[in-house]
């Protein structure tokens, strides 16, 4: 292309990319952004408070007391047997971390456009720095969730004996890979159709706070009876994620091949469109956001 | 020499006004327009050159139209223009915050782009913490960073506070951190917008400083907006003068700098001001106040010899005033005050409320140059208090283009430190003739 004998242009900027043309290099290149990003949000998460990383279990903790007096006790919605506690515990984990993931992904260009607007860095960084970051907190309320099911099973309080955690436990980093997946790829895929209609945002806010009822987290999916409804519930993606956890490790969820595969599927497709349109509306999303 | 960066006919058009329920209309019409029916995008074809004073047809704009030109290795390229003449998207697209809408640029080697120091410092995190992810925002490895630590950190100015968290900075120290930071780049092309200006003047000095060490012993390429025409004169080899979002010259850095300069000024040459235009200083009595004030001379074209010829309408608003001295104050393009000429009192006929003088000044001495001038109103009353009646600023603005013999006078051979006042003068007062 180049008349010019002085080897190879190095930086070529074009109107238009062509759509597959993702910098897997130049993402590698910023690994180390990636890293202190990382370590922003987690060392400034708790700057100038007391209780510092206390907050990571206080956290959780109030969520499932409320939900224990609201859901369990006041409204007496069925945890299969299994402890309360211990039941929402493991639905408040799971849905925190991809939440989080999600929120992370979706605010990506919203709340950094004044850093965009400067700089230059491929921008998947961020989402995908948002991701790591939230794994910190996740893997606390994890061992909190040690913690109590010890509690449970070897201390003998009441509801332990329903326990049984089984093989499919070993399953876990895979679900939490997925959970992840799914965050980013909605998120990031959210977030691209947000940048120059605020409308989407709004929508959005609100879908994925109703998204969490639409979810096996206060209930176990056993107790959903109808059977078209039942089918609605396995059309989110997240759901069998949620089973799959509470089955390996509790012994009571609906576990299944199927709805893992489908939840991986969608999560592949979703990541695939979700980093396509992302690099679409990064070149140009200074302009309208 | 090689070409480090190329612009081919590199255009970039923007939208004005809100992004609302129309622009979601214009987006329907443009994907069913380019996508379905394979047609042009109808968008493009109406967009017009940015001039941001006048008001336009179409709400799409060519913040750039056609860049086309290419920097050498090594160079050093100033880009000036006014405001909003597009040197800022310029730098945007070059450092790949915003794509262009046709054409490519082309460069080689790492660019790292300065648009603003500082960039993604963190409030709660240290000077240290920070220096960290600012250089790698900046495109640093975690390893380059901390091999530069202790040069940063010394360059910035800031060792005392380098463990305590941005937020407790002063901006100034804040600022000194971002740029220490950006110093230390190691690029093969760096992109600066106008981040000099900050800062106080020891830090403004080692900053231009350091830009000069990157540029003339490292070699690399940099390419630098600034408003500051001594910076630029300083830094660069090269300049580019943008105008309403195309290359008006490129050249030498000097030439480009004096085209600019009076470029700037020529637009602002005027021969009059009427009544509305006039603008005054407003601690004046204003009981006889100017109509409309005007030079004789073509404001384009003064010799260094011929007599500068004003003529002056005023009101008397106050019948009790019969005299007065007519002032005419001299400035150049600085705003220094080179010249001044105050006539003797004069006596205001007393059968009319509206005046005429006729100002001759011969011999203005004014070296080739740009100049302003103002106008007095005034009385010397016996007890030597000056009455300002009226004064009207820069209400005349012309240029001292050639010379008729050889007869330049630098500024410094002035009399009365770099005053003249002027005594060869004709003045005449009359009646307004309507």
């Amino acid at each position: 292309m180049s008349q010019d004998t002085h080897g190879e242009w190095t930086t070529i900027i074009k109107p238009k990319e062509s759509l597959l043309s993702i910098n897997l290099k130049e993402l590698w290149d910023y690994r180390d952004l990636c890293s202190l990003f990382i370590r922003r949000d987690i060392t400034t998460q708790f700057k100038q408070t007391v209780l510092g990383p206390l907050w990571f279990i206080i956290q959780p903790t109030m969520t499932v007391l409320l939900y224990t007096v609201v859901f369990g006790n006041i409204a007496q919605i069925s945890t299969d047997g299994l402890p309360q506690p211990l039941f929402y515990l493991a639905g408040v984990s799971l849905w925190g971390y991809f939440s989080g993931c999600l929120g992370k992904a979706r605010g990506t260009f919203a709340g950094n456009a004044a850093l965009f607007g400067k700089v230059y860095f491929p921008r998947l960084i961020v989402p995908i720095s948002g991701m790591v970051s939230g794994l910190l907190n996740f893997g606390i309320q994890m061992l909190l969730f040690g913690v109590v099911y010890c509690v449970y099973v070897f201390g003998g309080l009441p509801g332990g004996d329903m326990v049984s955690t089984n093989m499919t436990a070993l399953l876990f980093p895979l679900y939490v890979v997925m959970l992840a997946g799914l965050g980013l790829g909605f998120g990031i895929i959210f977030s691209s159709f947000s940048t120059k209609y605020r409308d989407v945002a709004l929508l959005l806010n609100y879908v994925t706070s109703l998204w969490m009822y639409a979810t096996p987290i206060i209930y176990p999916m056993s107790t959903v009876s109808s059977q078209k409804l039942k089918l609605i519930m396995q059309l989110n993606p997240v759901s069998s994620i949620f089973e799959g956890f509470k089955y390996g490790f509790l012994g009571a969820g609906e576990f299944s091949w199927t709805g893992l595969t489908y939840s991986f599927t969608v999560m592949v497709v979703l990541l695939f469109l979700g980093v396509i349109i992302f690099n679409r509306v990064q070149r140009n999303f200074m302009d309208t956001v | 020499m090689a070409t480090a960066i190329e612009f081919n006919h590199v255009s970039k058009l923007y939208r004005l006004g809100l992004v609302s329920t129309g622009t979601f209309r214009e987006d329907i019409k443009r994907w069913w327009t380019t996508q379905v029916r394979h047609k042009e995008d109808p968008f493009l074809t109406i967009g017009e050159t940015n001039d941001r004073g006048t008001k336009g047809e179409s709400q799409f704009v060519w913040a750039l139209r056609d860049i086309d030109f290419k920097v050498e290795q090594g160079d050093v390229v100033g880009i000036i223009g006014k405001n909003g003449a597009g040197k800022s998207t310029l730098l945007k697209l070059l450092s790949k915050i915003t794509a262009p809408t046709t054409g490519d640029i082309r460069a080689r080697g790492r660019i790292a782009s300065l648009l603003e120091v500082g960039t993604g410092f963190h409030p709660e995190m240290t000077g240290r913490e920070n220096i960290y992810l600012n250089g790698a925002i900046l495109g640093m490895t975690k390893e380059e960073i901390s091999r530069k630590l202790d040069e940063i950190i010394d360059f910035s100015g800031c060792e005392r506070y380098i463990d305590t968290p941005v937020k407790r900075y002063s901006s100034g120290m804040r600022v000194r951190l971002g740029f220490a930071v950006a110093a230390h780049l190691d690029p093969d092309i760096l992109v600066v917008d106008e981040v000099l200006a900050v800062g106080d003047a020891e830090f403004q000095k080692k900053a231009i400083g350091k830009m000069q060490d990157v540029s003339t012993s490292q070699g690399r390429t940099v390419l630098f907006v600034s408003h500051n025409m001594a910076s630029v004169r300083a830094l660069c080899k090269n300049g580019v003068l943008l105008e309403n979002g195309i290359v008006r010259q490129t050249g030498t850095a000097d030439e480009i700098i004096d085209l600019y300069l009076k470029t700037s000024a020529d637009s602002e040459l005027r021969d009059h001001l009427s009544t509305t235009e006039i603008q005054r200083n407003k601690n004046t009595l204003r009981e006889l106040e100017y109509t409309e004030v005007r030079i004789l001379n073509d404001v384009r074209n003064v010799s260094t010899e011929e007599p500068l010829i004003f003529n002056l309408k005023f009101h008397r608003n106050n019948r009790s005033i019969n005299n007065c001295q007519i002032g005419i104050i001299i400035r150049d393009e600085f705003d220094n005050h080179v010249g001044s000429y105050y006539s003797q009192q004069l006596a205001l006929p007393s059968d009319t409320n509206d005046f005429e003088a006729k100002v001759v000044l011969k011999n203005h001495q004014l070296a080739m140059g740009i100049y302003r001038i103002n106008f007095n109103l005034s009385l010397m009353d016996f007890v030597a208090k000056c009455k300002n009646y009226d004064i009207v600023i820069d209400a005349i603005q012309f240029e001292i283009k050639y010379l008729d013999k050889c007869h330049h006078i630098p500024f410094a051979h002035w009399p009365f430190s770099g005053r003249t006042s002027y005594q060869d003068a004709e003045i005449e007062i009359y009646p307004l003739k309507s």
